[in-house]
Parts: structure tokens; sequence; C-alpha cells
């Protein structure tokens, strides 16, 4: 039995031209595969790579070398299949909240008066019913997340990309969030690409927790299996044994990245 | 401090003005009147010759002329720089050739264009829309260049991963945009559409607020010109709070330095 390959990123190269003509290679030879209905949480120290690599993909952004396929056809343009959570703001500051979830199904022609009850109903999914008539910059950072969390998921997409959702949030508030995102995710099982410098999170939320070195030149450099029963509750299960030896486990690799992903970060600062 | 109180010495300040040039102009000091009649005029008589031209009427043809041509100017001038605005921001290749050009025909004090749209347009209000469109134009132009070239690029990304078509990303991302910055221009650039109409009026016309000042300057009628230059503050203040209304409405999605927050 083999299940589709929603995401497949093969020795993936992404490099950037800078302003002066040097060319910093951000990934070098990723090699990323995500199963239909599977939930990979990337792991790595701060300007390894991780928006990069999601940034592929979405499609945003071409590797340098190696192939991206998308349920096994090479993807060419942006993909289509994919919704993406941003790491920054990315909703629509003069639509409120309705209409920011709304446009979503309105894009593919749904007419308005549909789709407007279905943007409602999705807002009180994610516990907004109240804030329907709100502009974004009338929410808090954390309504804001769960107001684009909405918008993505009223499109119905396959594939979910989400880059450091609960980024902003206090740490209470994203275990809210992140048990919501486990509800919701529990309905349909979509493939899912979850971005976070959390590394409880990761294990706590995901099926595989991959690991990322320092940049720049960063590669995969571990993929731990994370064999937690599911349906999870992110509160109890930080308190399992099995938890805590995998959470053990990798961090013994990635505190070393860290430190070094700090090191280099701040040496290229000082030879600017 | 409470509303009534700012208000009471708003109007405190005027009143001081007022019994001040009153006084300074009909009553000497020291043998000596400060501010002679023939220079000055004097508030009574301002505020008789404003009375006379309501009572009689005649300023209301002046008034809806000014109006109409700062409104033309207002429409014309911002239909032009919407469209090249858009245009120049979705085609660097078109802007960066349009350029020095831009640079140089907005450099240029606009009083000079007046006498030749005279020329061009003739003595009638087209004379004068003109001259308030170049300034206008240029106003909205600027910031609708701006507003499409500085859309959050996580926003262009969000629609275009929402599946928008490039008409699409028009419709609901660049284009709110681009309005949002031209409405925060909205103050400025209805205030030069009535600059340019007033000006060209003054520099030739027969009809106007403009007009009336130019004629009662003309003839050293000093109260004429005061009481021109007060009918036309307070048409200017009764357009801004008309423009406040009107962007009270369409920038509700906008924070405001009074929420607090960034
Ligand atoms: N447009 C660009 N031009 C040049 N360098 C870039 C560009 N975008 C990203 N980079 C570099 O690529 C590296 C990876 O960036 P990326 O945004 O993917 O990091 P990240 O892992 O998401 O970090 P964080 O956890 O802080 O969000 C960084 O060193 C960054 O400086
Ligand atoms: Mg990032």
């Amino acid at each position: 039995m083999t299940t589709p390959t929603a995401v497949a990123l093969e020795d993936t190269k992404v490099a950037f031209r800078l302003g002066d003509g040097r060319v910093y290679t951000a990934v070098e030879k990723a090699h990323l595969a995500v199963a239909q209905g599977e939930f990979v949480a990337i792991v790595g120290p701060t300007g390894c790579g991780k928006s990069t690599l999601l940034n592929v993909a979405a499609g945003l952004l071409k590797p340098a070398a190696g192939s991206v396929g998308i349920f096994d056809q090479p993807l060419a343009g942006l993909n289509r299949d994919a919704g993406y959570l941003f790491q920054a703001d990315a909703l629509f500051p003069w639509k409120t909240a309705l209409d920011n979830v709304a446009i979503g199904l309105e894009i593919k022609g749904t007419p308005r008066a549909e789709a407007l009850p279905r943007a409602q109903q999705w807002l009180t999914s994610v516990g907004l019913g109240a804030f329907a008539g709100r502009y974004p910059h009338m929410l808090s950072g954390g309504q804001r997340k769960r107001v684009a969390l909405a918008q993505v998921l009223i499109r119905d997409p396959k594939i979910l990309l989400m880059d450091e959702p609960f980024g902003p949030l206090d740490a209470q508030t994203r275990q809210v969030m992140g048990n919501l995102l486990l509800e919701l995710w529990n309905a349909d099982r979509k493939a899912v690409l979850f971005v976070t410098h959390d590394l409880e999170e990761a294990i706590a939320l995901a099926d595989r927790v991959v690991i990322m070195s320092a940049g720049p030149s960063s590669r995969i450099i571990g993929d731990w299996r994370v064999s937690l029963p599911r349906p999870r509750d992110i509160f109890e299960v930080r308190l399992d044994k099995e938890f805590h030896a995998l959470h053990r486990e990798i961090w013994s690799v990635l505190k070393d990245e860290v430190m070094k992903g700090y090191a280099q970060s701040t040496h290229a600062a000082e030879a600017v | 401090m409470s509303r009534p109180t700012l208000l009471a010495l708003q109007i405190l300040v005027a009143v001081i003005c007022i019994v001040l040039w009153q006084v300074l102009s009909t009553v000497p000091v020291f043998g000596k009147i400060l501010l002679p009649p023939f220079f000055f005029s004097n508030p009574f008589d301002v505020f008789s010759q404003i009375v006379k031209w309501f009572s009689s009427g005649v300023i209301w043809k002046h008034l809806g002329i000014t109006l109409t041509e700062s409104i033309l100017a207002f429409v014309i001038g911002s239909a032009g720089g919407v469209l090249v605005g858009f245009w120049f921001a979705r085609q660097p290749l078109v802007a960066a050739v349009f350029d020095p050009y831009v640079k140089m025909v907005n450099a240029l004090p606009r009083v000079v264009l007046a006498p030749i749209f005279a020329l061009w347009l003739g003595l009638g209000i087209w004379s004068k829309v003109a001259l308030g469109v170049t300034l206008v134009f240029f106003i909205v132009f600027f910031n609708v260049y701006q507003g499409v070239k500085e859309v959050s690029r996580t926003v262009l990304d969000n629609g275009r991963m929402l599946g928008m078509s490039e008409r699409q990303l028009m419709q609901h991302v660049y284009w709110p945009s681009a309005l949002s910055w031209m409405f925060s221009s909205l103050h400025t650039s209805v205030g030069f559409a009535v600059v340019g109409a007033v000006v060209g009026e003054y520099l030739g016309s027969a009809a106007g607020l403009g007009y009336l000042i130019q004629q009662a300057e003309g003839v050293f009628d000093v109260a004429g010109v005061f009481a021109g230059m007060f009918v036309l503050s307070a048409f200017v203040i009764l357009i801004d709070y008309g423009v406040t209304l009107v962007e009270r409405r369409l920038l509700v999605w906008r924070p405001t330095a009074s929420d607090g927050r960034g």
C-alpha cells in the first residue's frame, strides 16, 4: 500500500543573489517528502531557511537546483493545491475579518451571498464568530492568525503550509491554538508542513519532526517519527514518557545547531 | 480640555482679534491711527460687505463658479493621476523613461502656466480647471504610484496563494492600497483644486471668488478684499469638513494614531 506523496523536495537548493553580486546559498540539497495526510514539522535555528523551504513548496520561489513534486507532478508556477499561512501578517487590511475569510471562496467564483455564511461558520470554528466586522488592525496578533487560518482553510486546500503560525503568541494561547489546529486537522487529515522554532510544539503536533542545520547552505540533518497516539491533547501529551525521551534525543542534535546558528549570524554581522 | 472650553477659547481668539482690529483702525492711539482704514479697512465694513453680497445674492454665482471649477479640477486631476499612477507602477520601464520629465513638470511653479492656459482655453472656467488639474494630478499621481508599489510583499503573495488572477489582484490588492494612499492626501489635493481655481480666476476671469477679490483690489476696496478672503476661507473650511466626512467613511479600516497601537 502506498499513499501518494503530497510534497516532495528532491535535492532542493535555494540561493539568493545578494545586492553586491555575491550569491548566498540558503539551503543545500534538501530532501523532504510529506505523504498525504501526514503532519510534518520543520524545526531549525533562526535564519536556517525554513521559510525559504516553504516558499519553494508554495511555488513562490524557484529552487536553484533540484526538483519539487506535488502529488507526483513537477511543480511549475504556484502550487495550486496548497494553502499558505505566512509568517508575517498577510490579511488584507482593508477587508473585515469576515470579508478576509470570504475572499478565499469569492475568488473561485462563489457568489458572495453563499460565501459570507460559510465564512461566518469558519470564523466561529476558530473562535472568532463575534469579530466578523473587525478590521485586522482591531484584532490582536493571535486573533489575526486565527482569521488567517480560517482564510486558508475555507478553500479546503489539499496541502497546508504553515510558517510559525503561533509565533507571536504567548505560551498558553499557543497551546489552545495547537489543540484547535489538531482538531481541525483531524477532521480531514490534510498534508501539513509546519514550521516552528519550538521543539515541544513540533513533537506535540506532528507525525514527523525534521531538523535543519544552521545556515548558510543548511541541510536537513535529522528526521524523527513521532508515534504518540492520536487524537492528542497538547497539554497532556507533554507529560508522556515517550515525549520526553524523544525531546531529549532531538534536542541533543538541535542544541548544537542553535549555538552554531547564533554564532554564525553574529560573525556574519561582524563581517559586514 | 473639554470641548466647550476649547470652543470658548477658540472663539475668544477670534473676538480679541476682531476687537483689536476694530479699535486700532478707528480709535487713535497717541494721536495716530495704527491701522489706517485705507489699508486695513475695519471689521464692520468687511462684515457689511459680506452681508451685502449674501443678501443681494451676487456671491452665489461666484461661489458656484469657483466650486464648479474646483470639483472639475479635482475629478479630472484625480482620474488622470490614478490612471497614470497605476500605469507607471505596473510598467517600471515606462516609469523609468518618463521619470525625469515628470520631475521636471512637477518642479515647475504652476502659476506660470496660468497665462498659457488662458491663451489656449480662453477666460472661461476651463483655463482655471486646467490649472487646478496640473496641481491635483501630481499629488494623486505620486500617491497612487507609491500605493501600488508599496503593497506589502506578503499580502500580495497571500493573494496569489489564495488563487487570485492578475485582475483580481488589481481589484482586491493594488486598487485598495492605491486608494488608501490617495485618500490620505485627499485634503491636500482638494485644497490644491481650490487654489488652482482661485489663482486662475485672480489672474484673469469674469467670475468666481478670485475674480471678486481681484476686482476689489483693482479699485483699492480693501473691505472687499478682506470680505473675499473671509468668504474664501469659510468656503475652504466647509469643503475640508466635507472631505473629512468622506474620509471617515472610506478609511474605516485604517488604524488611527489615537488607537494607541501600531
Ligand atoms: N531575498 C533574500 N535575499 C537574500 N537572502 C535571503 C533572502 N531571503 C532570505 N534570505 C536569507 O536566507 C536565509 C534563510 O531565510 P529564512 O527566511 O528561510 O529563515 P527562517 O529559517 O525562516 O528563519 P526564522 O526562523 O527567523 O523565520 C537567511 O539567512 C536569510 O538571511
Ligand atoms: Mg521564517
